[in-house]
């Protein structure tokens, strides 16, 4: 754990350095004298020996500290910290969403293989997987909020909206960030379903007597859990992704809009800090995702 | 004796699978009785139709099964009253299942689920079918572990299947199938995937479970070694047919099918007098997409003749008690 997230610092300080020319005057734009670019050198340390750069980086995001914002001359912890509730709500959101379609549309389409039902099913995926989520976003933003009114259209409520308000802004982009995702866990339930349903020990379950219910739910979703929980995790990681385009088009002011407008604004600490908090989110699913491996599969393992 | 001595009478089952828009016909015509108390063998070749005879029993054939029959009656308690078991409702059948008819499958290493312990596996049949409490189901389940002869039987309670043999297995599965006490026990291929000497140990487990809880067996298997071992009697099936039937004893001593013939002059048997070789049956089975008319065995008989390749061919009782499927026997020498 400590190691990954050494090599996640290591891997966003050569990223931000790797930029073509002089960082400093890069920010600035072509507008700025030498003297200006001069001193933010001084002020970002790029002036230091690099190995000095690295380890002084290190020490400090180790203590918290991601340096501070160029644009917003705060320190950048406390921009991204500001921005992640939106972010983090939208993804979970999302991902709660997909799961409720997508795992018991997997599992009865697997259920009953070839059937109507199974065919719409895999067509839909294809359908939902294939059409951009910016698209799927206009749409829903152009009818469902703006045409019918069911959903606010845009933005996060202002600042003293209460939670509750605030999450009534994610719902309609939680489902169309959930619509892709919710075709990829789909095709990965009925895929990972269908394998099971196919073993020995499902013919076995069935001679006992009990119900296909039982069967279904208690014998082959468990064993089918495993690339499941897998699936799921994966795509997560691609909400984080999904959420800049979401956030954009609903215009959220979460961290998918905050990367977007730091990469616009040259803001070289925010772009940083916000690859460290994502790697080091992938890191965390990652983790959880081993632990509900354990709680699926409870056999010793060696 | 009882008013009715056979547990399990079928006639005139018929299996098709629609697979699109053509059907494979896999049963032909199938029909046995299962004595109460006793063993019956279904023999036959791999793809003959034994798996499919006893899932359609069990009534657990995919979805794209057709099956008709004339009869198929299973009493499940003595003096109980008949059921038809092409007749009863699902949920009637799945009560059925496991309580009264139990099955065991060929492969132990993969009929368990592998992230459910024994004990779990084992006490759902209890929890399903007689609704016992968690401490009631161990006891049960520890005691049917110590019948299969498990050693330390309370502390496997919570193993996990991967923790056992092939041979260790087959008991929990043996287990698992006994511990309702069902009436009806399918075995299919159960010592096929075991070795020689693990073979014996759960043959022998069997035969002793048998008369310990007076059930019938339907066992099926491709081995005439195995047939003599543990059948009162035999169903020999070719292609989807029964070809031949009668007790364990005649059918050896007396063949009455050239199929029968070819099997048991194809098995190395102990004492075969030296002029006797082991003489494997000519050609294979028919794919049942190219069943031939007549009777199907008539490709490969050395008996045959213009009029087996026309017409199909009925049950016949050459003698009483004695039911062979070929117009020949005449021609066929009785013996093995
Ligand atoms: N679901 C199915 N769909 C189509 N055909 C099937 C299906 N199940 C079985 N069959 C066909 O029915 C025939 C009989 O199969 P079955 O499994 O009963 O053979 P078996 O006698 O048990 O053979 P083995 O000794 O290999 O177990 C085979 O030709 C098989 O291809
Ligand atoms: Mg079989």
């Amino acid at each position: 754990m400590a190691a990954v997230v050494l090599i996640v610092l290591t891997v966003a300080f050569v990223i931000v350095r790797l930029a073509p020319g002089d960082p400093a005057s890069l920010m600035l734009g072509p507008d700025a004298t030498p003297e200006e670019a001069a001193e933010l050198r001084a002020r970002l340390g790029l002036d230091r020996p690099i190995a000095v750069q690295y380890f002084t980086f290190i020490a400090n995001a180790v203590r918290g500290d991601l340096g501070d914002s160029l644009y917003f001359n705060q320190p950048v912890t406390k921009v991204l910290a500001l921005r992640a509730e939106p972010t983090v709500f939208l993804a979970l959101l999302s991902l709660i969403f997909a799961l409720i379609v997508a795992v018991p549309i997997g599992i009865y389409a697997a259920y009953r293989r070839g059937s109507f039902f199974d065919q719409s099913a895999i067509s839909a995926a294809m359908l939902a997987a294939s059409v951009p989520s910016f698209w799927t976003g206009l749409i829903a933003q152009r009818w469902l909020a703006t045409e019918y009114g069911w959903f606010p259209a845009s933005g996060y409520g202002g600042p003293d909206a209460d939670f509750l308000s605030r999450m009534a802004y994610l719902i309609l982009p939680s489902f169309v960030l959930g619509i892709v995702n919710s075709a990829l866990i789909l095709r990965f339930t009925r895929a990972s379903m269908l394998d099971v349903l196919g073993e020995d020990y499902i013919r076995t379950a069935r001679s006992k007597g009990m119900g296909e219910a039982r069967v279904v739910l208690r014998h082959a979703l468990r064993n089918a859990g495993i690339p499941i929980i897998t699936v799921v995790g994966l795509t997560l990681a691609l909400l984080v992704s999904g959420a800049v385009v979401t956030e954009r088009v609903f215009n959220i002011p979460g961290m998918g809009n905050l990367v977007v407008n730091a990469v616009l604004r040259r803001d070289y600490p925010v772009i940083q800090g916000t690859l460290i908090v994502v790697a080091v989110l992938y890191v965390l699913i990652n983790l959880v995702s081993d632990l509900l491996y354990l709680l699926v599969d409870k056999r010793v393992r060696y | 004796m009882s008013k009715h001595c056979e547990i399990l009478e079928i006639e005139g089952l018929h299996v098709s699978f629609q697979d699109g828009h053509s059907s494979v016909t896999a049963l032909r015509d199938v029909g046995f009785t299962i004595q109460k108390g006793k063993t019956l063998a279904l023999v036959g070749e791999s793809g003959s139709g034994k798996s499919v005879t006893s899932l359609a029993i069990m009534g657990l054939l995919p979805n794209n099964a057709r099956i008709e029959s004339r009869r198929m009656r299973f009493y499940p308690v003595a003096d109980g009253d008949a059921l038809d078991l092409d007749r009863l409702k699902p949920k009637t059948m799945r009560e059925l299942r496991g309580r009264r008819i139990a099955m065991i499958f060929q492969e132990p290493m993969s009929s368990l689920n592998p992230l459910y312990s024994i004990g779990d596996q084992i006490g759902e049949m209890l929890l399903l079918h007689e609704g016992l409490d968690a401490s009631a189901r161990k006891n049960r389940v520890i005691e049917i572990l110590e019948l299969v002869e498990i050693p330390s039987a309370a502390q496997r309670y919570n193993a996990w299947p991967h923790e056992f043999s092939g041979g260790m297995r087959q008991r929990v599965m043996i287990a698992l199938a006994l511990v309702c006490k069902p009436s009806l026990l399918i075995a299919d291929e159960p010592t096929t995937a075991l070795d020689v000497t693990i073979q014996a140990q759960i043959l022998d487990l069997m035969r002793r479970l048998q008369s310990e809880l007076e059930m019938s067996i339907l066992f099926i298997t491709h081995d005439m070694g195995v047939v003599a071992e543990m059948a009162d009697d035999v169903a020999v099936m070719y292609a989807g047919q029964i070809v031949e039937r009668t007790d364990t004893r005649k059918l050896f001593s007396a063949p009455r099918h050239p199929y029968t013939q070819g099997l048991l002059a194809s098995i190395p048997r102990h004492g075969r007098a030296r002029n006797q070789r082991i003489v494997p049956i000519p050609g294979s089975v028919p794919s049942l997409r190219a069943m031939p008319p007549g009777c199907s065995f008539a490709p490969r008989c050395s008996f045959s003749e213009t009029q087996c390749r026309v017409e199909s061919i009925d049950l016949l009782e050459p003698a009483h008690g004695h039911l062979s499927r070929c117009i020949r026997m005449d021609k066929v020498p009785a013996n093995g």
